[in-house]
């Protein structure tokens, strides 16, 4: 094989850890004001689940977000092509993306540093708003390069802002928030106790089927007028039966086999795309001017020496992340979460 | 301003804003790491409770520094397209080296230690602490091979069909002797940032505490603190200026110009002096710079060691790179080789006052604090806290500089042999070509409110939990501490969002 498509299939990897594991943390986030709502319940009450779902994933959203940028460096290696145009041309939606994360991170590492209810109202907002965005977003460009963009003979994106938010791009956007959402409840019903498992697993049987629907439409359109291979029909029917498992899963309140369902709807999601576009990695609307894995691509060298580096780091980072989740294995209850430990701004200071 | 102007005040503004929280991170992450190491073989409860304190610090510096490192990965593919283009080959590989051997243990560990304190063996969570501790060295070093072979560029030749840099010897990318210079003095100004830290904190503590008749508390928490932070500014303060020596020799080497451009150089000169005070109009011509208080030969000695060697000057310089690139502007004139001259000139001045500024402060309160002792001195309190904002100055100055000092190149030529010929690339040719000024202001302006509200909150949180102070007790969470307890699953997290 070419080491140019080791190196796509590389990336596609990169993409499912990315996806698969802060899909996840993105839908906890996103979940935090659909489940943590008052609903006639007391405030302190709300303020523990909140903290509940968030700690669920506490420990490892940081590592998980690491994923994009092992993937966005090894693109910039592997593809320097491809991380020119793509990161140019798609630069307002990427800037939104960036800011929505930078808000979500220092939101959930400060967050309970400060005792007060307005600043956890901020830092709720911060990470609903840093959870929800790229949700969306991630899906937008990603289907903006399934269908295919305006390039020039040079390689460069000429397409303009608005020409990304057309209908397949925006069903797409639909569609990753929707699996996200899902990933986010069934993950929240596996890893919580008590009353904030009960409304996660109930959200999580609410959104299957919807999300199996829009999913499939997405998929099926995609595939349809999108797709250079007819084996990624595959990929097509793995999401739908996974898709189908999960409404199933979900309703039976099956936590661990239903994470494992929407797990592979995203991994098929994400062999439906880049299934779709191999050779291309950034196909243009005048065929001449696509960027594919050979124009794109780093030297022999470079890719035979990254190859090297990616071979014997990989394996050692699923280990040690797989590590981490086996050390935070036991699922957590409002019982378990400590009375909050932050300052407030206006305490005087010495003790 | 165009769209070239724009990008180049977003890099500037990112990379400065993004370069408080890194070096503060490089060096504490150690230090918590050498007092949670303490803790655990001495079993002193003093150490826990620094640990714990500085720990906090260290974690709410740690997420915007993440945060606004993201930035600069992206920002490359964005704004700079154009260069991303002509150096993928061979800067993206340090780059995603970095993601891959350094990043995913920083981020994984890091999120075990802070979870982890009542689920880890008490020796386990230790190599948590000093996994995210080797990491974030780790993480430098990849990230400044990658902006020495911007510096100097080697193990790589330009293939004039596809127009771009090509990598032919990764072990010469990672060996440039450039970063093998950059790579311990970016990491020893980090220990100095992280040791003033500790140590001014420590002794605003200290004193306070004398003050109010607590010199026991103060002796036996705060002072083994500031002791700890004041060696390592003192070995890291030799160790900046010993690899600032071995720098400037490199630079003169192979960036003759940006050391001209510092000295405000115009005419070549044996035993060149060295400019304390210049005035002057530095920033269009060398000519105009008066230079009143100069120390002679030093130039000469810094770059070669011998006080009378010759220093080529700006005006030669740029004679000798017209010669050899023949570059002209849209009216053919001439390009222009030299960066900016008063921006050179001051924020290498400021870089080394601020950094022998820190380090001579460690040296003064070592001797204060001599044999045991604490003191009430309220002037001691007061440098401290002032002492605290020296190193990040230093090193704001030093990035602007060496970045600044590189102009008009993004991807600098070498007139010296180890360099590579034909590698080189203008800051104006790796913008992207396809963004509009506008979608930069958009971001520029964005991304500057931004970073100025997080400024805000992270000072606000490092100012309160700074005077806090050390928690009066802390209890050993560890499971090593409770052989008998069964596993409850009720019992409250150690520590929880």
């Amino acid at each position: 094989m070419e080491l140019s498509t080791v190196w796509f299939l590389l990336i596609a990897v990169l993409w499912t850890g990315y996806l698969v594991l802060e899909g996840f943390d993105f839908g906890v986030g996103m979940l935090l004001g659909l489940l943590g709502r008052r609903g006639g319940r007391d405030a302190a009450a709300v303020e523990k689940d909140r903290r509940v779902m968030i700690n669920t994933i506490g420990p490892v959203w940081d590592g998980n977000e690491v994923w994009l940028l092992t993937a966005g460096g090894a693109t910039f290696a592997a593809f320097p092509e491809w991380y020119a145009t793509l990161f140019s041309g798609f630069y307002l939606p990427l800037f939104l993306i960036l800011v929505a994360l930078i808000v979500r991170i220092v939101a959930f590492e400060w967050r309970g540093k400060i005792n007060d209810d307005k600043w956890r109202a901020l830092a709720d907002r911060a990470i609903m708003f840093g959870s929800w965005l790229p949700s969306v977003l991630w899906g937008v460009a990603f289907a903006n390069i399934v269908r295919g963009v305006e390039l020039d003979v040079n390689h460069q994106y000429v397409g303009g802002f608005w020409a990304l938010l057309n209908p397949f791009a925006l069903l797409g956007g639909a569609t990753t928030a929707l699996l996200f959402l899902t990933h986010g409840a069934v993950f929240l019903a596996l890893k919580s106790d008590g009353d904030i498992r009960a409304r996660a697993g109930a959200a999580a049987e609410r959104l299957a089927p919807i999300t199996l629907v829009v999913a499939a439409a997405w998929a099926i359109w995609a595939q349809l007028a999108y797709s250079d291979a007819a084996w990624t029909w595959a990929a097509v029917a793995v999401a739908a039966v996974a898709l189908a498992v999960l409404v199933v899963t979900t309703r039976a309140r099956r936590e661990g086999q239903a994470f494992i369902a929407s797990a592979v709807t995203i991994l098929a999601a994400v062999v439906l795309i880049f299934g779709s576009l191999y050779p291309d990695v950034m196909p243009a609307f005048d065929p001449a001017n696509s960027l594919n894995v050979t124009n794109a691509s780093s030297t022999d060298y470079t890719l035979t020496v990254m190859t090297w580096v990616a071979v014997i780091l990989t394996p050692l980072v699923l280990v040690y992340q797989g590590w981490t989740y086996w050390v935070f294995r036991k699922r957590i209850s409002a019982a378990q979460i400590p009375d909050p430990v932050g300052l407030t701004f206006e305490q005087s200071g010495a003790k | 301003m165009d769209a070239l102007d724009l990008a180049r005040w977003q890099f500037g503004i990112t990379t400065v804003y993004h370069f408080i929280f890194v070096p503060l991170t490089i060096g504490l992450a150690p230090l918590v790491a050498i007092m949670q190491t303490i803790w655990v073989r001495t079993g002193h409860e003093r150490w826990l409770r620094l640990t714990k304190f500085f720990g906090k610090l260290l974690l709410i510096n740690f997420a915007i520094g993440v945060a606004t490192g993201i930035v600069q990965e992206f920002q490359f593919g964005m704004a700079w397209s154009e260069y991303s283009r002509f150096v993928g080959d061979v800067f993206g590989a340090p780059l995603a080296m970095e993601a891959l051997a350094a990043f995913f243990v920083e981020s994984t560990f890091l999120g075990l230690w802070i979870f982890g304190w009542d689920k880890l063996p008490k020796k386990i969570h230790l190599a948590c602490i000093w996994a995210v501790a080797i990491a974030t060295n780790l993480s430098a070093f990849f990230i400044l091979a990658a902006n020495s072979w911007m510096q100097h560029p080697v193990g790589a030749v330009f293939n004039m069909e596809t127009g771009r840099a090509e990598m032919v010897d990764i072990g010469k990318v990672l060996s440039n002797p450039t970063v093998l210079a950059a790579f311990p003095h970016t990491i020893s100004a980090a220990f100095l940032t992280a040791g003033t830290f500790v140590a001014g904190i420590a002794a605003w503590w200290m004193v306070k505490l004398v003050r109010a008749g607590q010199a026991d508390k103060a002796r036996d928490v705060y002072r083994p603190a500031v002791i700890l932070g004041l060696v390592a500014m003192l070995v890291s303060g030799v160790g900046v200026a010993v690899t600032g020596d071995w720098q400037a020799k490199l630079m003169f080497d192979q960036q003759p110009m940006k050391m001209a451009a510092a000295e405000g150089l115009c005419e070549s000169t044996d035993g060149a002096s060295f400019s304390i005070l210049a005035i002057g109009d530095l920033n269009n011509d060398c000519a105009g710079v008066r230079h009143l208080i100069e120390i002679p030969g030093l130039t000469s000695f810094l770059a070669t060691g011998d006080f009378s060697a010759p220093i080529k000057g700006v005006d030669d310089l740029q004679a000798q790179y017209e010669e050899k690139f023949g570059f002209t502007d849209e009216a053919g004139n001439p390009a222009s080789y030299s960066p900016n001259l008063a921006v050179t000139y001051w924020s290498f001045r400021l870089m080394i006052g601020f950094g022998v500024g820190s380090a001579a402060l460690a040296l003064l309160a070592l001797w204060f604090t001599r044999k045991g002792r604490v003191t009430d001195n309220p002037w001691f309190a007061r440098v401290g806290v002032w002492a605290l904002a020296t190193p990040f100055l230093a090193s704001a100055f030093g990035w602007i500089f060496t970045e600044m000092g590189r102009q008009p190149w993004v991807v600098a030529p070498n007139p010296n042999p180890s360099g590579v010929d034909g590698v080189w690339l203008f800051t104006a040719r790796g913008v992207s070509e396809v963004v509009t000024p506008t979608t930069v202001i958009i971001s520029l302006v964005g991304f500057t409110l931004l970073y100025g509200v997080l400024a805000v909150f992270w000072y606000r949180l490092m100012h309160r939990y700074a005077i806090e102070g050390v928690a009066d007790t802390e209890h050993d969470p560890s499971p090593d501490n409770r052989p008998d307890e069964p596993d409850a699953t009720d019992r409250p997290l150690s520590f929880a969002y």
